[in-house]
């Protein structure tokens, strides 16, 4: 699904963001990606949602060669992708039917397939009962659920999500890792960058640990050669 | 049906954003009314100077003891000139009889007269598009040509500052209008700017969630043109409000002219234009940054 090969990204300014980075995730699997801010997590995030391209290295997500990708491609490949952030990024004056329609409208979905859709996204992420709510009077945890209702409402084989957990406490934290959980039992990808070390313990998920723009660990690695697809 | 939808994105924006977007309408209305203005000005100077190029005139004065019939007949030769818009034959007596009544501070000396001493002559007058210095020259220099005619004028002094106001209007309209022009366009863009800063982070989600560039545009383009089409409007009101006021209130006021529906439909399209370029130009400026 995704593929790094050796893989470095210099900035404009100079900051090495990555070195010589080389992974691979397949199908169906949950990765967590730990280290400290500035260790690389981001670099890794923005180049498989096509935000930049590698320096030197290839990268390929669910098909496409982002080496090769023109700004056509883009919106192509954003729509196999779900991606949650951080600061959860939803559209303040839209209820939360219509940020989640929102994703389907940009894609040309037919209008009368939207409010199916949603709804049956709503409820996977529990919050059905509040379609036709606004963001600013949801919690945190409700306004990250809203985030994932729009990320896979497109039926994505892969969710990205940065920091997914960083604006909320424990008890909603503890949530939305298990919705993240469900959704990849259901075989969706789910790469997770966090720094939350006491959700990444608990669990026996891959881990890829980064340090200075380059992987110090990675779970994955001995185990990788027989699990391959 | 989906173009139904985008032009209902587009005025979401003008409920959510009322302040600002009611201020880009005005910001479009009161640059086209500057140049509405600076139009009107033009067209009424243009105007009272056409009304003054109409007194351009060139005279001939006929030789004594020449036949009538010659002169008729070359007056029909004159009326053929291209230039020529209309020819007539002024006798000695009609000539006194308007002396007398024209020029009242010499009516004393006109009454006594036992010869008269005014010529008879012809007056010829000019087409629109001739009423300059090289134009009543031509024709004067032609007329000049024929044996009965004494001596031609046309005021060529008068004539030739006539002709110099008119450069000048000109260069200076041209010049003028372009600046206000140049302005209007810079503070359109500037204020539609604004208004794409301001959705930067719609527009990045909409990126985010895989949304085409021209998807994203379309709503801009559709809010764009629609604050042209109404700045548009906004500008032909404002015009002719200060038309009105103008007329009633000044003197001159009668003989001010105002647009035809042309030019206002012109400054409606003039201002949807800029309204779509604007937009056109600054969401395409942002989508190149996300």
């Amino acid at each position: 699904m995704i593929r790094f090969a050796r893989v470095s990204k210099i900035y404009p300014n100079g900051v090495q963001g990555l070195r010589d980075i080389s992974f691979h995730i397949p199908k169906g699997q949950f990765v967590f990606l730990t280290g400290h801010s500035g260790a690389g997590k981001s670099s890794i995030l923005s180049l498989i949602i096509g935000e930049q391209k590698p320096t030197s290295g290839d990268v390929r997500v669910s098909g496409f060669p982002l080496n090769k990708l023109t700004p056509k491609d883009v919106p192509r490949l954003r729509r196999k992708l779900g991606i949650v952030f951080q600061d959860f990024r939803l559209l303040e004056y839209r209820t939360v039917e219509e940020n989640v329609g929102f994703a389907l409208e940009v894609t040309g979905a037919r209008r009368e397939s939207i409010p199916g859709k949603v709804i049956r996204v709503l409820t996977q992420v529990g919050l059905a009962s509040k379609a036709r709510v606004y963001p600013k009077e949801l919690s945190g945890g409700e306004q990250q659920r809203v985030a994932i209702a729009r990320a896979l409402v497109n039926d994505p084989p892969v969710l990205i999500a940065d920091e997914p957990t960083g604006n909320l406490d424990e008890r909603a934290t503890r949530g939305i890792f298990q919705l993240l959980q469900q959704i990849n039992g259901g075989g969706t990808v789910v790469v997770m960058a966090t720094h939350n070390m006491a959700l990444v313990r608990d669990t026996k998920y891959r881990v890829i640990e980064l340090k200075g723009g380059a992987i110090v660990y990675d779970s994955g690695q001995e185990a990788a050669a027989g699990v391959q697809p | 049906m989906r173009m139904h939808g985008r032009t209902r994105e587009a005025l979401r924006t003008f409920r959510r954003t009322p302040l600002l977007s009611a201020l880009s309408i005005a910001s479009i209305g009161f640059s086209l009314f500057t140049i509405g203005l600076f139009g009107l000005v033009a067209l009424n100077f243009r105007q009272t100077l056409s009304v003054i190029a109409e007194r351009v005139e060139v005279v001939a004065f006929v030789l004594r003891g020449t036949p009538t019939e010659a002169v008729t007949a070359a007056s029909q030769d004159i009326q053929a000139f291209p230039e020529v818009l209309e020819v007539r034959y002024v006798s000695a007596e009609q000539a006194l009889d308007r002396a007398r009544n024209e020029l009242v501070e010499f009516q004393e000396a006109y009454r006594d007269l036992e010869t008269n001493p005014l010529p008879a002559s012809i007056e010829i007058r000019l087409k629109p598009e001739f009423r300059d210095g090289a134009g009543a020259q031509r024709v004067a220099e032609r007329i000049r040509a024929f044996p009965f005619v004494d001596d031609v004028r046309y005021g060529r002094d008068w004539v030739e500052r006539l002709d110099r106001l008119r450069d000048m209007a000109g260069v200076i309209g041209l010049v003028i209008g372009l600046a206000f022009a140049v302005v209007a366009i810079v503070i359109i863009g500037v204020t539609i700017r604004i208004t794409v800063l301001q959705r930067a982070g719609e527009i990045s989600i909409m990126r985010l969630v895989g949304a085409t560039n021209d998807y994203i545009r379309g709503p801009f383009l559709i809010e764009g043109a629609i604050k042209g089409v109404l700045g548009g409007f906004l500008a032909v009101v404002m015009c002719w409000a200060t038309y009105t006021l103008f007329r009633k209130s000044t003197e001159l006021g009668a003989s001010l002219v105002f647009f035809e529906t042309a030019h206002l439909g012109l400054i409606v399209v003039f201002g949807t234009a800029i309204g779509l370029m604007g937009s056109l130009l600054s969401v395409g400026r942002h989508l190149r940054h996300v």
